[in-house]
């Protein structure tokens, strides 16, 4: 049994030898001053609101509305990479779980909507999420079993099948659009928290006007998904998710069953986007249906895999790019798109695997090169 | 020896199993038991149906007529991962193995086939286990944030258990190890799969279907491309493997390893079976001397 | 929902139908045809379409022909449509070309996964839609009205008119053409035989790379005769044109069965006729709503495609 568990310690010391750069060096730090790390970057990211450094401040837009924005973008990326990075399946309307879980929460929340009920936030939300993964497993039920190339299509239907709803039916308000949309708290903030800049004791702690209550809440969300995902996909989850995205047949004949983890990994992937929706227009307090064009859902996924599919740091790195450029920099304004779009090929040319790889696609992709280059 | 088969214990039983595709009849009524504790060999020229017989077996093709039944049960129709479940694993004959996983994780993928944890469980970790105080984490740091760390968790787990989803990661692993272990490559756990060499990897997908529990391991042609020596030592590791408890389906063309090791051999051509019995009433059997070794002389 | 309406209108509902679906069948064949042979959704598609709708009225406002100018006499507006379909699909099958060069070639040396491909193909829809959104500064571009409308016959209570009858059969002319020149000639079985299998097909002295160029450009050039199509039916260009024109013509083609062409003209046409249907039962806005329920039904039972997947081999 020792002989078993000491070579167990060599197959790990091993996997790490396989790693390269930064992160080595990173995993091969002591535990402590790993999490002391992540603790100190953790007490940055929540007192970014109240910092002032110069440079990457918004010069036109709140500083803190920006962050929150990124913080939305980047649970989106993290639930879009349980789809695309982790099981593998490209989902191109992605955009229509953010919008489904919106929309529950304008539609039972709001005293507005053509909804008699009114139900709390803290309701609300949870039910958002129960019917974006709803319609995530509705949708995923007969398209799953389709090859992945179609699922591309299918799902970039999905997507302007509920816009085109939002904007039509007499539920959603069409363009008018639903108000009164709830948010978590009609508290003020208590009066031992204002010593932070830009708290007191006589703005609510969720409003549109003073945004660092949402920005503190989004942000912990995003903390505890991430977490999530990560549990996930060091399970057996995760190994089943990559070993379909290997091979889906040898998986299914090792006793994988390939449709039921697809299927959870939409599942997930459709609840996160329900509950990112529900979360940024909680702080909008307005919906209409502006604002879910398949354009935005086709950025989505560019960012997901410029920032490294299959990375979590990496697809958190690539949300927030696509949500802070376009604010920081607005004098391009015009012509961001284009710088975007450029960007994209570029990219995809000199760095396939992302800013911020996965260990095995970069690994992979080396492989596929190396093949390339021997058949040439 | 009918007789003293009588007695023995049915695993698989295939029965008057015909696949067409489209015109073509790939098995042909073909009938055979495997009993419990026993290498059965399946062995025909090239175009038999041994592969096809094999995919029916474990649910890649289906029989358009026949039935075919493992420990009693039905297995036609059922899903391939189903079927895994049952007790079949098997290999295949061009290796497929996860490349970009590491050999241990590719044993472990198979172990899951048997885990219960799945996303809620893994997610939240609810299901609680008691566990012995030998297995609660171990406190090895000696001093600083880490041995702290160490020590609450080590106390969380007094009095919360450890959760289910830990308890069977922490034996996977060991069970993946010792299966590596096994066939020989468990210095080679922690080396992607890719890169490992190729008589590694045609025993890294034994381990890895071993890995399933199964009470039927079937084997395609796991010699392909071994040398005699190496020829050899798969051989003995058949043999491990039956002594395990496992038993195991073999198709192989290298007549040499078929007629050492297996028990019984069946005798397929052109999809229909043509002889079954001990390796040695196959060899001296006229039929299949003609139609499968050609030279009478050669044979063996 | 308006059963009756579909009912009273059923036929001229099915020509307005034929006629926008001979443009989704012109552009899914530049789908279907990249993805025939390279295994590749080329998202870039819809821009090289758009390209061909900017570059017709260019021509034409060159020619002297602007908004609001009157038609010259029929022959004219023939050899107008001709000169606009020469050089809108000289123009679009360039632009498929550059996107195939700059996007995609460097990726193909690399064997790169699909995934990249797609964001490649992405960045390129994105840039392309976007430089010529800067160009244009964002505005719809007229042209002028070179058909007008004519009634030419009343087939069971529907009128059907010149437009629709020209749109409708020179697509289909066109399509016809392709079709033989893929079947029929020699560098037509080069573009079947990569298709198949590349590898194989390299071996045998095909020059892969010539084949991918030649359907970019035959694609293209196809967008490019449905641009002046679209422009003679519409009158009204703009940058974002592309987009969801393009996302239709990808759902006609996998509708079809994507890599084969006569499934996308059976796509293109039953995505057309359908959706106008839809359009009729439950209002003007459902219809996109229509198409893709479409796509989904036909995708359970049919999971290739009406007509499967011909060009290339057959996967899975």
């Amino acid at each position: 049994m020792s002989t078993i568990m000491s070579s167990l310690r060599r197959a790990d010391e091993g996997r790490a030898r396989a790693m390269t750069g930064l992160r080595s060096r990173w995993s091969s730090l002591p535990r402590a001053w790993r999490i002391g790390a992540i603790g100190a970057f953790m007490v940055l990211l929540y007192s970014l609101p109240g910092l002032n450094i110069p440079l990457i401040k918004t010069p036109d837009t709140d500083f803190t509305s920006v962050l929150f924005l990124c913080a939305v973008y980047v649970l989106v990326a993290v639930g879009l990479n349980v789809v695309i990075g982790l099981a593998g399946l490209l989902d191109l309307g992605y955009i229509g779980f953010y919008a489904v879980g919106a929309y529950t929460v304008a539609i039972l929340g709001s005293p507005n909507s053509p909804v008699v009920v009114k139900f709390p936030w803290i309701v609300c939300v949870p039910i958002a999420i129960a019917v974006a993964m709803l319609s995530g497993v509705l949708l995923g039920w007969p398209t799953l079993r389709l090859r992945g190339d179609y699922l591309a299509i299918v799902t970039l239907g999905f997507g302007e099948i509920i816009r085109v709803f939002a904007l039509n039916s007499n539920i959603t308000n069409g363009n008018r659009g639903i108000n009164g949309v709830p948010v978590p708290s009609e508290a003020n903030w208590p009066s031992w928290m204002t010593w932070f800049p830009y708290v007191s004791s006589e703005k609510q702690i969720f409003s549109v006007s003073n945004v660092i209550g949402f920005y503190w809440l989004a942000l912990t969300l995003v903390v505890l998904c991430i977490l999530g995902v990560r549990r996930l996909e060091r399970s057996r989850v995760g190994r089943s998710w990559l070993a379909i995205r290997e091979d889906e047949e040898a998986a299914e004949v090792m006793g994988v069953p390939t449709f039921k983890y697809k299927l959870w990994a939409f599942a997930i992937g459709a609840a996160l986007g329900g509950l990112s929706g529900a979360l940024f227009f909680s702080k909008q307090t307005f919906i209409n249906a502006q604002g879910f064009d398949l354009f935005t859902s086709i950025l989505w996924v560019a960012a997901v895999v410029i920032g490294g599919a299959g990375n979590q740091l990496g697809v958190a790195v690539g949300a927030i790019l696509l949500a802070y450029l376009p604010e920081r920099f607005r004098e391009f304004a015009d012509y961001r798109l284009l710088i975007f779009g450029v960007a994209l090929i570029v990219m995809t040319i000199f760095r396939p695997q992302g800013l911020l790889p996965s260990r095995r696609r970069s690994v992979e992709l080396e492989d596929r090169a190396k093949e390339a280059s021997v058949v040439e | 020896m009918s007789e003293q088969l009588a007695e023995r214990e049915p695993l698989l039983e295939v029965d008057d199993v015909t696949i067409k595709f489209g015109g073509v009849v790939a098995l042909n009524g073909v009938d055979f038991t495997l009993y419990k504790g026993e290498i059965l060999g399946l062995i025909g020229p090239n175009g038999a149906g041994k592969t096809t017989c094999f995919n029916t077996i474990t649910g890649v093709a289906r029989p358009t007529t026949g039935t075919i039944r493992f420990r009693g049960e039905k297995v036609v129709g059922k899903k391939r991962f189903q079927i895994t479940r049952m007790g079949i694993a098997r290999t295949f004959q061009n290796i497929r193995l996860f490349p970009e996983m590491t050999a241990l994780e590719n044993v472990l993928v198979g172990a899951d086939a048997r885990h219960k944890t799945s996303v809620v469980g893994a997610l939240f970790r609810l299901y609680r286990v008691r566990v012995k105080p030998e297995e609660l984490t171990e406190v090895t740091a000696t001093g600083g944030m880490t041995r702290l760390a160490q020590q609450l968790s080590r106390t969380g787990q007094r009095f919360f258990g450890l959760s289910r989803h830990i308890l069977e990661e922490r034996a996977a692993r060991a069970k993946g190890m010792e299966l590596l272990q096994l066939v020989g490559i468990e210095g080679r756990a922690g080396e992607l799969a890719r890169n490992l060499a190729y008589g590694e990897q045609r025993r890294l997908e034994i381990a890895r279907a071993l890995a399933t529990e199964p009470h039927l391991l079937c084997l395609d042609e796991p010699a392909a491309g071994f040398n005699p020596a190496e020829k050899e030592s798969l051989l003995a590791l058949i043999r491990k493997i039956r002594d395990t408890g496992v038993s195991i389906l073999l198709i192989e063309h290298d007549m040499r390893l078929v007629m050492g090791v297996t028990d019984r051999i069946v005798v397929l051509e052109f999809g229909k079976k043509i002889a079954e019995g001990s390796p040695s009433e196959v060899r001296d059997n006229p039929a299949v001397i003609a139609a499968y070794l050609g030279v009478p002389t050669d044979a063996a | 929902m308006n059963f009756q309406f579909l009912g009273d209108h059923f036929v001229s509902l099915t020509v307005t139908g034929l006629t926008q679906g001979a443009i989704y069948a012109l552009v899914a064949l530049g789908y279907t045809l990249v993805y025939g042979v390279l295994r590749l959704i080329n998202f870039a598609h819809s821009e090289v379409f758009m390209i061909g709708t900017f570059v017709t009225t260019i021509i034409w406002a060159g020619l002297g022909f602007s908004v609001g100018d009157a038609a010259p006499g029929t022959l004219g507006v023939i050899g107008l449509i001709v000169i606009a379909m020469i050089a809108a699909g000289a123009a679009s099958g360039a632009t498929a070309l550059v996107v195939e060069r700059v996007a995609y070639r460097p990726l193909r040396k690399r064997n790169a996964p699909s995934l990249i491909f797609l964001i490649s193909a992405i960045g390129a829809s994105v840039a392309l839609s976007e430089a010529v959104g800067a160009l244009t500064d964002r505005q719809p571009r007229g042209m002028p009205t070179l058909v007008v409308p004519k009634v030419q016959f009343s087939f069971l209570g529907a009128d059907v008119t010149n437009l629709q009858l020209g749109i409708f059969f020179s697509a289909l002319a066109m399509m016809i053409g392709l079709d033989i020149f893929i079947n029929r000639t020699r560098l037509g079985r080069g573009v079947r035989a990569v298709a198949q299998n590349p590898d194989v097909a390299a071996l045998m002295g095909v020059n892969k790379d010539r084949i991918i160029m030649l359907i970019f450009i035959l694609g293209g050039a196809m967008a490019g005769a449905a641009a002046v199509l679209y422009d003679i039916k519409v009158g009204l260009t703009t940058y974002s044109v592309g987009f969801l024109l393009g996302i239709k013509a990808f759902t006609a083609a996998v509708l079809g069965g994507i890599g084969n062409l006569r499934g996308a003209l059976l796509g293109g046409l039953l995505l057309g006729v359908v959706e106008n249907y839809g359009a009729g039962v439950f209002g003007n806005q459902w219809m996109d709503v229509v198409a893709f329920m479409m796509l989904v039904v036909v995708l359970l039972f049919r999971p290739t495609g009406l007509l499967g997947e011909s060009l290339g081999r057959a996967r899975a």
